[in-house]
């Protein structure tokens, strides 16, 4: 029974200002129609460009649920591909990342193509003389997404042709990856340690949504960063804080502090906290770093960079991305109740290796499938997931600090523990998902 | 049963072998607390991310921890608010027999290899993972210690769920 498909009111309907409808996080329809409208109307993350370093190099991702290869063309530019051979459909590329050198060639019936997807040769091409190859989809190669943009190294894609272009769609947004980019002496990062994976049993929304919750930590983490906290009470006197336990301390931190931290939205449906501090402000200072930012930046400049340490700051709808210690987290979704969360890190070129060692060690200790804070996420998402089946109540609640006047599409600055980032992505996902319809 | 009988200062293969066998039934019994006294204080336990991987600090790996870090994965799993434990999550190791890789005595240090399953089960779940388990051993007041335990899954770069007791 389709209910939502071709039904704009019905899909409307499941937003309202201060709830959503069950629907959007376990409804498989409602799920299909976010990866043909949602996350074709919107600028998604591919990769970044230092992933595809040198000309004919290739990565291999999703958007949405669309496989695509991110590939870097002769000229330089990096290209976004989908990753099927227009013949009989075979996916290109064997390994999830390579170099594919002057071409790609199709392993099952050596079609070839150039890295900007254009056919360059078949073999016995005489048997396709005068048969109108030239006018079918095959006989244009592998099909470029049209719309592919590299911004300081970050390559999002928009698969539809409608939508906001990609200034307008995410606005001043970018300055949180300006930031990120910023805090390289160089300003430039390079993808590095590897990246982690980590299946989730729920809707990829729940983790968006947790990005920005600052009601949680201190309750959900408690077993976690709370246990941290009263083992490390029983160290020796004067001894060393470790990354680790400054890394899980302030996971703890009263509700006071998250208030105090701030949430900043911006319109379509992006946002961040830690408009003034975060649970990143009070890490140790990494010898010698501050020195080579000065002498890139000058003094006020380098300060300002450094200055500025937002938590969490989600691109809409399915990246996250913390600018101080250099992660990103990617949302991917699978199924209404699957999500595969990529937590990727990067090296701040020509900074010492101590800031990527600690990333990794937050990395490690929050977003890896044996991570003990993720343990204490997993199991919030999943319960909600199972929840969600009650019929007394459909709706999930995203009230606090509503007030009526709040207006959609806004940049404005709030108290830390709003849900209004949340209600910002509700709206942001209703305009997306019926653009299109 | 008890893991830990004393040993000479130069232990036996024999002594080296049960031990292994030894720390997995301690974890499987969950009795993490002794498990943990298995250690040196400067032990680890390291769970790598990648095929082969040389190197715990610049490149990721999906454990890496020193005894505080594995104390508080300890302490945690009894918390009355670790959720993600209640129920709790079991486990099971069955091991080949472990092998003798390298005996420095002199460096009093002792390498075994032992390739391996694990389950972890929780609620309706149950996981299998393949695995090689490296224990680097040492003696220490007249006790084999675990100066290094290097657990390598087979797909350690696959995409897991979650993975909350010890390998």
């Amino acid at each position: 029974m389709s209910r939502y498909h071709g039904n704009v009111e019905a899909v409307r309907k499941l937003v309202r200002e201060t709830e959503v409808h069950r629907d959007v996080y376990i409804d498989e329809e409602v799920f299909r129609l976010e990866m043909e409208h949602l996350f074709a109307n919107t600028w998604v993350y591919v990769g970044h460009d230092s992933q595809v370093p040198n000309v004919g190099d290739y990565f291999g991702t999703t958007v949405g649920t669309q496989p695509v290869l991110m590939v870097r063309h002769s000229d330089n530019t990096v290209k976004v591909l989908h990753n099927r051979c227009p013949h009989k459909g075979t996916r290109i590329t064997t390994e999830s990342c390579g170099n594919a050198g002057k071409f790609f060639r199709c392993p099952y019936h050596a079609w070839t193509f150039r890295t900007d997807g254009s056919l360059l040769a078949i073999p016995l091409r005489k048997g396709y003389e005068n048969t109108g190859l030239e006018q079918s989809h095959a006989g244009k190669g592998m099909s470029a997404v049209r719309h592919a943009r590299n911004y300081r190294g970050f390559v999002f894609a928009k698969l539809n042709d409608g939508g906001p272009d990609f200034e307008m769609f995410f606005g001043a947004s970018l300055s949180s990856l300006d930031n990120m980019v910023d805090r390289s002496p160089m300003g430039k990062l390079e993808v590095a340690g590897g990246v982690l994976r980590y299946m989730h049993n729920c809707n990829w929304k729940m983790l968006v949504e947790n990005q920005t919750d600052t009601c949680h930590p201190m309750v959900a983490h408690e077993s976690s960063a709370g246990t941290a906290i009263e083992v490390w009470k029983n160290a020796p006197a004067g001894a060393k804080k470790p990354m680790a336990v400054e890394i899980y301390a302030p996971f703890m931190a009263p509700y006071e502090f998250f208030e105090n931290m701030g949430i900043r939205v911006w319109p379509n449906g992006h946002g961040h906290t830690g408009v003034h501090h975060s649970i990143h402000s009070d890490y140790s200072a990494v010898p010698g770093y501050f020195e080579k930012m000065v002498s890139a930046y000058g003094e006020a400049r380098a300060k300002a960079i450094l200055d500025e340490n937002r938590h969490n700051t989600i691109y809409f709808p399915n990246l996250m991305v913390k600018g101080p210690i250099q992660l990103i987290r990617v949302f991917k979704p699978i199924a209404a109740n699957k999500t595969l969360v990529e937590s990727w890190t990067f090296r701040l070129v020509d900074a010492p290796d101590m800031l990527l060692e600690r990333t990794l060690v937050y990395n490690r200790l929050i977003n890896a499938p044996t991570s003990v804070v993720g343990h204490d996420d997993v199991e919030m998402y999943e319960r909600a997931q199972e929840g969600l089946h009650v019929d007394a109540n459909q709706w999930v609640n995203v009230q606090r600090l509503y007030d009526p006047v709040e207006q959609a599409d806004v940049t404005a600055e709030t108290n830390g523990t709003t849900e209004w980032q949340m209600r910002n992505q509700f709206r942001a996902w209703s305009k997306f998902m019926t653009l299109s319809m | 049963m008890t893991v830990q009988g004393p040993v000479e200062q130069v232990p036996t293969d024999r002594e080296l072998i049960d031990f292994v066998v030894g720390e997995a039934r301690l974890i499987d019994q969950q009795r993490f607390e002794e498990w943990l006294d298995l250690f040196t204080d400067d032990g680890r336990y390291w769970m790598p991310l990648e095929w082969g991987q040389t190197d715990p600090r610049l490149t990721a790996s999906l454990m890496y921890e020193d005894k505080l870090l594995l104390k508080i994965r300890v302490e945690r799993l009894k918390g009355n608010r670790t959720f993600s434990q209640k129920p709790k999550s079991r486990c099971h190791h069955v091991l080949q027999t472990p092998q003798v890789d390298s005996r420095d005595e002199a460096a009093n240090e002792y390498v075994t290899w032992t390739p391996m399953h694990y389950v972890e089960t929780r609620l309706e779940e149950q996981t299998l993972y393949a695995a090689w388990a490296t224990h680097t051993l040492t003696v220490n007041d007249g006790k084999l210690r675990i100066k290094l335990k290097r657990v390598d899954i087979v797909n350690c770069d696959a995409a897991f769920g979650n993975i909350q007791l010890f390998m």
